[in-house]
């Protein structure tokens, strides 16, 4: 292990900060020594495992206490022939797609961006445009090793009553050290994707509803700005892996060719009034326009089908200074994403990049798993004082109607909210203090929230 | 912790029966974060006053809120009492709100023109010394410090309470550099004349203020780096041309 170093951490949206002794153990037994000196801590601010700190908020930061950096175990395993591998929980999901796709296996689900590690995904349980159809990934880890409160090492199946304590539970039940993950065969290094426009907010449902049934990856880009007849059109792409043989639209790269993508220099800072609405504005409309009007069938990689937004690194930089946050919720009733929408264009919020879902049924036995049938809603704002009230507003009228926010994203939400967006919170923490009895591992998100 | 959009859960003030304080404490409730506030000052009336409305603030519903017994002017008591207050949970703002205005008899005694110092600086400095040391133990948090434009420039009327509030900030704003980069940030407030309790039976100075406009400034300058803040703003080029008039000419303004 390299030197334990004072460190300001923030989260992705860079709008909370907090500083923490941050390490990097080279082994899992390093792992476990730290874990059994910050229990041996009276009084101590616990410890906290972080991967690549792209959750939005405060889940990674851990202030006043310690950090592990899980960024030494990124081995990879050899893939068998059922398609399972493991893969060591500081691996991204970038780096198990460089190695698996050109021998012909798909991660089983992937975030936004590749740059997540295998024990944050874990952590949050992610979920990706194949939810409907696949779940989170949560539901393709065969098992997974985790050092827990008291230091030591144990291995955790679907079928521990600890695995649902880990699964979506926010690094707060112990740091995992190798997911065995069960992987996806594909025939090519491409999708077969269908991109079509849509002109309002019920056809851009409409079209999602209709989509899922045809393909294994959906997805909407919504423009949150646009009013009137136009509200709520958007963009509708579903994907498939291309098959060999038969490749409509183009041809499709084969495995061997196969590159995770390309990445431009992002901007060192910004200044706060980059994003201003016009600005939203003119890029949702020029954003819309780009789209054909009727209905195309194109090849795509898979960095610009599922990662597109990491071709700009370090593009969070362009909120400036004040940082931004993602406001991700989900919700059964189709009336309410309308509802929500509708408050956040009267209260003017600055809606940029706003994403429409569904989601098919959650993780079994994963208390704090996010993903529960029906929509969601993700759209990245800056972190000004403007949009608290309405915020604050969209969540109690969501909650009133069985919805909740996602604890990777949040930074901000009234932690008396918690139980009812998750109301098996109670049984998450009898599970997690079977694993972590002395509340060892904490978070900044944790103390905000009361989780534990 | 401040949220991402600057709102804290926990509040710490030193000097509960301060108008500013009281202000700012409903300011920062009509949030809706509050979980803990902390009403540190003098037993007596004005506190259980002070205690009082904070409990009937809106937004207050889910908050603990305790009275615990501070003084300012006893600084071997500030270690173990800001001890207490960082043992029994988080304090994400810890306004420093104490201060005493001399009156014309004060000043004239040697023993109780100390007794001001005491108060005001020397009390000060304890217990931001012993805040910043356990706020840099829960790697977040911010000091708001209530200095004035007193301490721009002593006024010939008011050099006592002036000289007390320059050393004030000195030693805030120094703090608050020191403390770069480990997540706790000072905020210097230097407001001018502001309506309370302190100034009552005053003429009000050009620029003043009421309580309120102090504690929405508060809170809206929460996030970020340590910083100066002054109320109103003008205050700022106001007391940069004063600070530069010569001494022959500043002496003889009216103030
Ligand atoms: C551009 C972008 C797009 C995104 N798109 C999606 C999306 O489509 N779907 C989705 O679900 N999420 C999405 N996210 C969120 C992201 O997938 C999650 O926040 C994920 O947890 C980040 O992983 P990380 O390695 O960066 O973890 P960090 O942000 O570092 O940590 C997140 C949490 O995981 C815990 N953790 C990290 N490593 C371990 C470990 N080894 N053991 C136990 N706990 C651990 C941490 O303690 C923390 O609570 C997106 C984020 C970005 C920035
Ligand atoms: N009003 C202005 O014009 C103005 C302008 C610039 C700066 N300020 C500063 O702002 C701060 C708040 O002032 P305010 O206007 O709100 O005045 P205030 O209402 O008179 O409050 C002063 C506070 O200081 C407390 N205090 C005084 N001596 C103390 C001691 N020895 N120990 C503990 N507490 C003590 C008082 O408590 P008790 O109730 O026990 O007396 C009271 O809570 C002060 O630092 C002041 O100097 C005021």
């Amino acid at each position: 292990m390299t030197g334990v170093e004072s460190t300001l951490l923030t989260g992705w949206g860079r709008a909370t900060a907090s500083l923490a002794e941050v390490s990097h153990e080279a082994s899992v037994e390093e792992i476990a020594e730290t874990v059994r000196s910050a229990r041996g801590t009276p009084r101590g601010r616990g410890v906290l495992s972080r991967g690549l700190g792209r959750s939005y908020g405060d889940a990674a930061q851990n202030g006043g206490g310690r950090v592990i950096r899980t960024d030494a175990l990124t081995g990879i395993g050899v893939i068998d022939a059922s398609g399972q591998v493991d893969v060591g929980a500081g691996a991204s999901i970038g780096d198990v797609l460089a190695y698996a796709v050109p021998r012909g296996w798909f991660v089983p689900v992937t975030p936004g961006t590749r740059h997540v590690t295998l024990g944050g995904a874990v952590a949050a349980d992610v979920h990706g445009k194949n939810h409907h159809r696949d779940g989170s990934i949560g539901s393709h880890v065969v098992e997974l090793d985790l050092v827990d409160g008291r230091g030591q090492l144990q291995t955790l199946r679907p079928t521990s009553p600890g695995f649902g304590a880990v699964v979506g539970g926010m690094g707060l039940s112990g740091v995992v050290t190798r997911v065995r993950l069960r992987l996806r065969p594909i025939e090519t290094a491409s999708l077969t994707v269908h991109t079509r426009r849509t002109a309002d907010l019920d056809e851009t449902m409409a079209a999602l509803v209709a989509a899922d049934q045809e393909h294994r990856y959906t997805v909407a880009w919504l423009d949150t700005l646009s009013s009137g007849a136009s509200f709520g059109r958007g963009v509708l792409t579903s994907g498939d892996h291309s098959t060999v043989g038969s490749s409509p639209g183009g041809e499709p790269t084969p495995l061997h060719d196969f590159t995770t993508g390309r990445v431009l220099p992002g901007p060192p800072w910004a200044p706060p009034a980059l994003l201003t609405r016009r600005r939203m504005r003119m890029f949702n409309e020029a954003y819309y326009r780009a789209a054909p009007s009727r209905a195309t069938l194109s090849q795509e990689s898979v960095a610009a089908f599922f990662h597109p937004l990491d071709v700009i690194s370090g593009w969070n930089r362009i909120y400036g200074r004040t940082g931004f946050l993602q406001y991700q919720f989900a919700v059964a009733d189709d009336s309410c994403v309308r509802h929500v929408i509708e408050m956040f264009q009267r209260a003017g919020v600055p809606g940029f990049l706003a994403v429409l879902k569904r989601f098919g049924p959650g993780t079994e036995g994963a208390p704090l798993s996010f993903p529960r049938p029906g929509w969601t809603l993700a759209l990245d704002m800056p972190a000004l004082p403007g949009v608290r009230d309405v915020l604050d507003a969209a969540d109690d009228y969501l909650v009133a109607r069985g919805g909740r926010l996602y604890l990777a994203k949040d930074s901000r939400v009234k932690p008396e909210l918690i139980p009812a967006m998750y109301p098996d919170l109670d049984r998450w923490r009898e599970l997690r203090d079977q694993l972590d009895p002395d509340h060892v591992f904490a978070s900044d998100l944790a103390r905000r929230l009361t989780l534990c | 912790m401040l949220d991402a959009l600057g709102s804290p859960q926990s509040l710490l003030v030193l000097g509960a029966s301060s108008d500013i304080a009281q202000a700012t404490v409903a300011a920062v409730a009509a949030r809706g974060r509050l979980n803990r506030v902390v009403l540190a000052g003098r037993p007596g009336e004005r506190r259980d006053a002070a205690e009082a409305s904070a409990r009937a603030l809106p937004g207050m519903s889910g908050a603990a809120i305790t009275a615990v017994d501070f003084e300012a002017s006893d600084s071997t008591s500030h270690s173990s009492f800001v001890d207490a207050v960082f043992d029994a949970g988080e304090v994400d703002v810890a306004l420093v709100a104490f201060g005493v205005l001399p009156d014309a008899a004060t000043v004239a005694d040697p023993s109780a023109a100390a007794n001001v110092v005491t108060a005001n600086f020397t009390g000060a400095v304890s217990a931001l010394t012993a805040i910043s040391a356990r706020m840099r133990g829960q790697g977040h948090g911010v000091i708001v410090v209530l200095s004035s434009v007193a301490g721009e420039r002593p006024r010939r009327s008011n050099y006592l309470y002036g000289a007390t509030k320059a050393g004030l900030d000195a030693f805030a704003t120094g703090l608050g550099d020191s403390l770069h980069g480990s997540g706790v940030s000072v905020v210097v407030v230097r407001p001018g004349f502001v309506r309370t309790k302190m100034t009552h039976g005053m003429d009000a100075a050009p620029l003043a203020v009421g309580p309120d406009e102090v504690a929405q400034a508060i809170v809206t300058s929460l996030r970020g780096p340590s910083r100066t803040v002054w109320v109103p703003r003008p205050m700022r080029p106001v007391m940069s041309l004063l600070r530069h008039l010569p001494r022959t000419v500043f002496r003889r303004l009216p103030i």
